[in-house]
Order: C-alpha cells, then structure tokens, then sequence
C-alpha cells in the first residue's frame, strides 16, 4: 500500500473534493420546474384528459357510429344511439368513459371519423372519489368547449403527420 | 415549607411573586426550549434545503416565502394526524420511546454554555453530562425498535444498539484529548481555555482567535470526532438505524402523527447537541474568530448559533455527498481505525502535554 | 424538609420500586428496563451524596454501555416464561438466603453508622472539601495507586485477550474484504490505455 493513498484517505481528500464537487453543484442554477407554478411544454400528440368536440356552429361532432367503443382496448367506452329529439338525427343518448378503466392509448381519437372523441393536453383532473371519474356525455362536452382552442391547435399541428 | 420556599424561589423566581434572589429556572428553560425548538425548525428545512440543492433541486418553497414555514406545517400535520399503535405493540414502551428520546435530546442542552456562562446548568463536570445524555439516546432507539414489535423495527433497533455504543467510545477518547489541554471538566472553562491559549498567542497575534482554538492543534481529532457524532446521531452515512433501502424506515417504521414528530425532533435536536459539542470542543464556543471590534460587536450567542450551524451545514453536506455505510463496513471504523488513532492521540497529547507543560491547568497555572 | 431531602427519598424510593419489579415482572425486556431505570435513580443519589463524577460515569458506563448490552441479549432470547417460573420455588431457599445475608450486611453497615457515627473521618483517606471529586478520584486512582490501577487494567487486558482467543476461530475458505487492498489499488495498477488500430488488434 502507498504512502500517499494512506495520506489521502487519513486526511479525507475524497470527501473534500467530492465536497467542493457538490458546492460546485449547490450554487448551480437548479433545473426544477416549479410545478404548480410553473409547467413543462407539453407535446401536441399528448394524450390526457378526453372530451367530446363540437363544430363551429355548436352541433356536437359525434354521430354514434360507435367506432370508439369498438377499439377501445380497455373497454371504458360505454355508448347508446337514439334519434335526437328536436331534429331526428342520429346522435349519442349516452357516451360514458370511464376513466378509470381508460388506459390512454388513444385508439379511440384515431377511430373517430369525425375528430368528435379527442384526447386533450390536460392531465391534472385527480379526483377525491372514484365516482368523479366515471365521465358522462355532459362531462366530456363540457371538456371539450373548455379545451377547444388547445385541442384545435394540437390537431392542426399534428394534421401534417397523420 | 422551607422546602416548598425553596422550591418555588428557584423555579418561579423573581418575576412571578415577587420572592427569590435569583431568576427563576422555569423561564430560562422556557427561553432556551422556545429558542432551540424555532432554530431547530430552521435547521430542518436548512437541512432539506441543502440536501436539494446539492441534487440540483429547490426543496420545499411553497409554505411561506422560500418555503421558510415549512417545519410549521410539518408540525401541525403531524400532530392532526391519526396516531397508530400496532395491535401487537407493547403499547406503554412504544409510546415512552420517542418521549425518551426527545426529553433526553433536549435535556443535554442544559449544560452548554450558549453565550459567556450561559449554560442553564454551569455544572463541572458538563461535558461528562453530555456523553452521558448522549449514550442514553440510544434507548429511545432501542425500545421504540423493540416495543413496536415488528421485525424492521426490530433490525434497525439491534443495529442502533452495537453503533452507537461503539461510536461512544471513540467519542470519549476524543473528548478525553481536549480534556487534557484543558484541565477542567466544565464546558465554559474548555470554551475559555480556548480563547486564552493556543497557537496564536504563541506566534504574537492574540486577536487571531480562531487559531486558537482546539480544531488546528487537535485537527485528528476534530475529523474522528466529525464522524462519530454523524454515527452517533444515525445520520447518513451512517444511518443504518433507519437505512430505508432495507429496513423501510428502521425503528421509526411502526411510528405515525405525534409520536414520529417527538422522534423527529428528538433525533434533529440531539444532532444540534452534537454540533453544540463540536463547537464548544473544538470551534471556541461562543468566542468571536477574530477578536476585533466589527466581530466583537456581535455577542457571543449569535457567534455560537452560526458556529453551530456551519457544522450542521457540514452534517448536511455529508449527507448529500457519502453514500450510506455497509454495517461490517461502519464497526470496523468504528473499532479499528478511530479507537486505536484516539487511543495513540490521547498517549501523543498526554507526553506533549507533559514534556512541555502546555495546558490550561482549569485557569490555575 | 429541605430540597436535597425530598429528591433523595423520590430517588431512593423509585430505586427501591424499580428494583422490586427487576425481580417480579414477567417480561425480561421490562425487567432490564426497570434495572435502567434503577441505575439511573441510583446515579440520583450519587449527585445528591456529592458525588457527581461517579454518577455520570455510572450512567455513561452501566446504563449508556452495559444495560445496553444486556437489553441487546435479551431482547434476542426466545424465552419460555413458563419454563422460567417453573424452576422458581425450586432456588428460593438458595434465594431467600442470599437476601438474608445481603440485609444482615446492610443492617451492619448501617448500624456502624449509628453506633459509630464519627468512623468515616477516621477513613485513611479523608474527604478534602476543598476539590472537586473528579480531581480527588484522578489523584488517587492514577497518582497514590497507579500501579496497582495498571495491575489491574493489565489483568483486565489479559482477561479481554484471553476471552477473544478462545472465541477466535479462523475459517477458511472465505473470501474476505481486504478494505487496506481496495483502497490502495490505483488505476495506474489494473487500467491500461491501449490505442488499437485497425485491422491489427492487440498483440
């Protein structure tokens, strides 16, 4: 054994260096996002929270055809067809998601004939109870008039690739 | 009724009903309990936020501005929350553990001298006081581990027992060397011992204080001392005790609400202790470093608090940068390296000391 | 009554409890608790007596070192209480006479103190007011008495090595960890930077 390993490990020099290693890394500019405050950018193609679109004019986009439920690998997708009241088209009387259930795969956005069932950039819809994320048609249309303008944008970005 | 009196002048004293020829007891514990327990708030988040910061994070920062009330949120979820005794629990020690271990935390501070004879206590023979409060934390460990019957608590429990007897010694030894120099048992007298020789009144320069002090003629063991009290306090590297890689959380695990609170702080004000004895050993207590007026300006209490605080910075900086101990690993320094290098430095400070009749001699000679 | 007095008859009392229930209770874990707990109020006295040092030292050493070991072995036996307690009437007279003799002498030592109130100032080594007792004990462990103070530590040392050699057992066949190698070994030993060039390989 060296003398001078015997010095090095009797005087600490590990532990000194790694010290001013980790004051070099103490007064460094931190990385954290400060996350409720603050987020990180978020993809176009992000899968998160879904909703229901309507068109411009108001009339929601979906028309039962069923596609969702059909792909839907965890079978979250519930849906029931009727002729719309007021006019007699055919629209959804019933559209659960249950959201416990959805896995996020997005097979349901791609299914969709008519860019009705999306999958929108929010992820931050904890709940308290179970019951909370059992989604209902209301639930999903109110998301998407509240995430319309994002869900717009992200579709139109990710138009070029599709 | 004499006694009663007696009693009665020395706790409640001269403020409460007008009786007394001293300041009562009871406010000067209150005092210093009210100060440790802010200063030991601060500290935690210090602690937190040092840990952070090394591994390029910002700590806690919400709860008031830089995150500064976090402690007192800690505090007050903790004690809300629901205290859980396991049914198989020997339901009287487990709640006794983490009491032990805070009072005993809490009872080493009544000796140390935090500004010029400003110990609660200025006993004579404080730093034995200290060691003993010191080897009795243990208990707390042992008991809590053993009354929550269960067996991670169990594993940390019989680990903590052989650690921290162990680390004692050394911790003694260690202690014995500066007792040497000193020639006095009392805590204020080894702070003054400091400040009135050494090194920088043998190269002419009285006011260097800082050279004076026991850390540069005693630097070996300053460092043996550094580390045992990391393994007495079971803080990492040495947290074998807790070691939540293999034992979940050690001999805290059974614990929740309150009593985990009282462990926490017990565990957070004994490493305050420990960095209180670092100070007052080897960093000149509460003497300015250099003795001149823009540092004499500052009292001694400030001096001593930012004293301890370096060194805790330094117990959080070890934390952060040493990865934690293998245990054959831990009592082999333990027994191998810093027993026989105190041992051969009491026998070296001893001859020195005698052949050339250097010393404080307890203020006598 | 004075202060000294009431905190000696709460520190003997709880030595006296706490040592009953050493003997009585059915769990070793408390048992060895209430031992602490007696050593601690018995270091008490100690401080109430004057003798401040030997208290600490009674506490760093018996309670902070040696209870500790003890609670560290009984807390690992797997104890039969009923096995135990079976055993019990069978040593009681061994017991009940120990204990007569252990009061007999404590009757005497108290006794002398009543009959001859004065015999402890006749004592060779008279207590000096004017030092501090840990002053006092250094002077006369480690000045009057220092050889026999080393006879003893050597035949204590003696007695540790002894203990360690016919415990020691040197398996082989086991691999162990050489720290002293593993700290020693430098790059420049078991690292060797070689620029390979193509097609050609190391020789």
């Amino acid at each position: 054994m060296r003398v001078g390993q015997v010095v090095n490990t009797l005087l600490l020099r590990e532990f000194v260096s790694a010290f001013f290693l980790a004051m070099r890394y103490f007064f460094s500019p931190k990385p954290t996002v400060n996350y409720p405050f603050e987020k990180g950018p978020v993809s176009p193609r992000f899968r998160g929270e879904h909703a229901l679109r309507r068109y411009p004019n108001g009339e929601e986009r979906c028309i039962a055809c069923k596609l969702c439920e059909a792909i839907c690998p965890a079978q979250a997708i519930t849906i029931e067809a009727g002729p719309r009241q007021n006019d007699g088209t055919r629209r959804t009387v019933r559209y659960d998601i249950d959201m416990v259930k959805c896995i996020y795969c997005g097979f349901c956005q791609e299914a969709c004939p008519v860019d009705a069932i999306v999958e929108g950039p929010n992820f931050e819809f904890a709940t308290e109870t179970r019951e909370e994320l059992y989604f209902n048609k209301e639930r999903l249309l109110a998301n998407g008039d509240r995430w319309e303008r994002e869900l717009a944008s992200n579709l139109a970005a990710d138009a070029p690739y599709r | 009724m004499d006694f009663i009196n007696a009693a009665l002048d020395y706790l409640l004293g001269i403020p409460a009903i007008g009786l007394g020829t001293q300041i009562g007891f009871v406010y000067k514990a209150l005092a210093l309990l009210v100060g440790l327990l802010i200063f030991t708030a601060f500290i935690l988040l210090a602690d937190r936020k040092v840990w952070a910061a090394v591994q390029l994070r910002r700590g806690p920062n919400v709860v008031g501005p830089f995150g500064l009330l976090q402690s007192f949120a800690d505090l007050l979820k903790f004690v809300f929350k629901e205290a859980i005794i396991p049914a198989g629990a020997d339901k009287i020690l487990f709640l006794a553990a983490p009491l032990i271990t805070a009072t005993l935390a809490l009872a080493g501070w009544v000796v140390v001298p935090v500004f010029d004879g400003g110990a609660m206590a200025n006993i004579n023979i404080g730093i034995l006081y200290l060691l003993g409060v010191s080897s009795l934390g243990v208990y707390g460990v042992i008991i809590g581990g053993w009354a929550s019957n269960s067996k991670y608590p169990f594993l940390g429990a019989l680990r903590s027992a052989a650690q921290m007897v162990s680390y004692e010694v050394s911790i003694g030894l260690v202690i014995i060397t500066v007792l040497l120099c000193v020639g006095s048992l009392n805590l204020n007298d080894i702070i003054l011992a400091q400040r009135d020789m050494g090194l920088a009144h043998a190269i002419g320069v009285p006011w260097l204080t800082f050279l004076n002090w026991f850390w540069l003629p005693l630097f070996p063991m300053f460092v043996v001392f550094y580390i045992s009290a990391l393994a007495e306090t079971n803080r990492p590297p040495f947290d074998m005790v807790e070691g939540e890689s293999e034992l979940v959380a050690g001999f805290m695990t059974e614990y929740s609400a309150t009593p985990y609170l009282l462990f926490m702080l017990g565990e957070y004000i004994s490493i305050l202790l420990m960095c209180a004895m670092t100070t007052v050993l080897f960093l000149g207590g509460w003497t300015s470093p250099i003795d001149l007026p823009p540092f004499t300006w500052i009292p001694g209490l400030i001096w001593f608090f930012i004293k301890v605080t370096l060194v805790f910075f330094m117990f959080a900086m070890a934390k952060s940068i040493v990865p934690r101990y293998r245990y054959d690993q831990l009592m082999r320094i333990g027994w191998k390296l810093f027993l026989p290098l105190s041992l051969i430095m009491v026998i070296i400070v001893a001859f020195v000391l005698q052949l050339t009749g250097w010393g404080w001699h307890g203020g006598v000679a | 009554m004075s202060l000294p007095l009431f905190f000696f008859y709460i520190f003997s009392a709880v030595t006296v409890a706490s040592a009953f229930m050493v003997i009585s209770s059915r769990n070793p874990v408390h048992a060895v608790l209430f031992l602490i707990l007696a050593f601690v109020n018995a270091a008490g006295l100690f401080m109430l007596a004057g003798a401040e040092f030997l208290a600490l030292i009674l506490i760093v050493v018996y309670v902070g070192a040696v209870a500790v070991l003890f609670l560290f072995v009984v807390m690992m036996l797997d104890v039969d209480f009923a096995d135990m307690r079976r055993g019990m009437l069978q040593y009681a007279p061994v017991g009940i006479v120990v204990g007569i003799v252990l009061l007999l002498e404590l009757l005497l030592v108290a006794g002398s103190f009543l009959v001859a109130p004065d015999a402890a100032s006749g004592s060779s080594l008279p207590i000096d007011g004017t030092m501090d007792n840990t002053r006092a004990l250094g002077l006369v462990l480690y000045t009057r008495y220092v050889f026999l103070f080393q006879g003893a530590a050597a035949i204590l040392l003696v007695a540790m090595i002894g203990a360690i050699v016919l415990t020691l057992r040197h398996r082989t066949g086991v691999k162990r960890q050489s720290t002293a190698a593993q700290l020693g070994r430098m790059p420049a030993d078991t690292l060797q930077v070689v620029k390979v060039k193509s097609g050609e390989g190391l020789q």
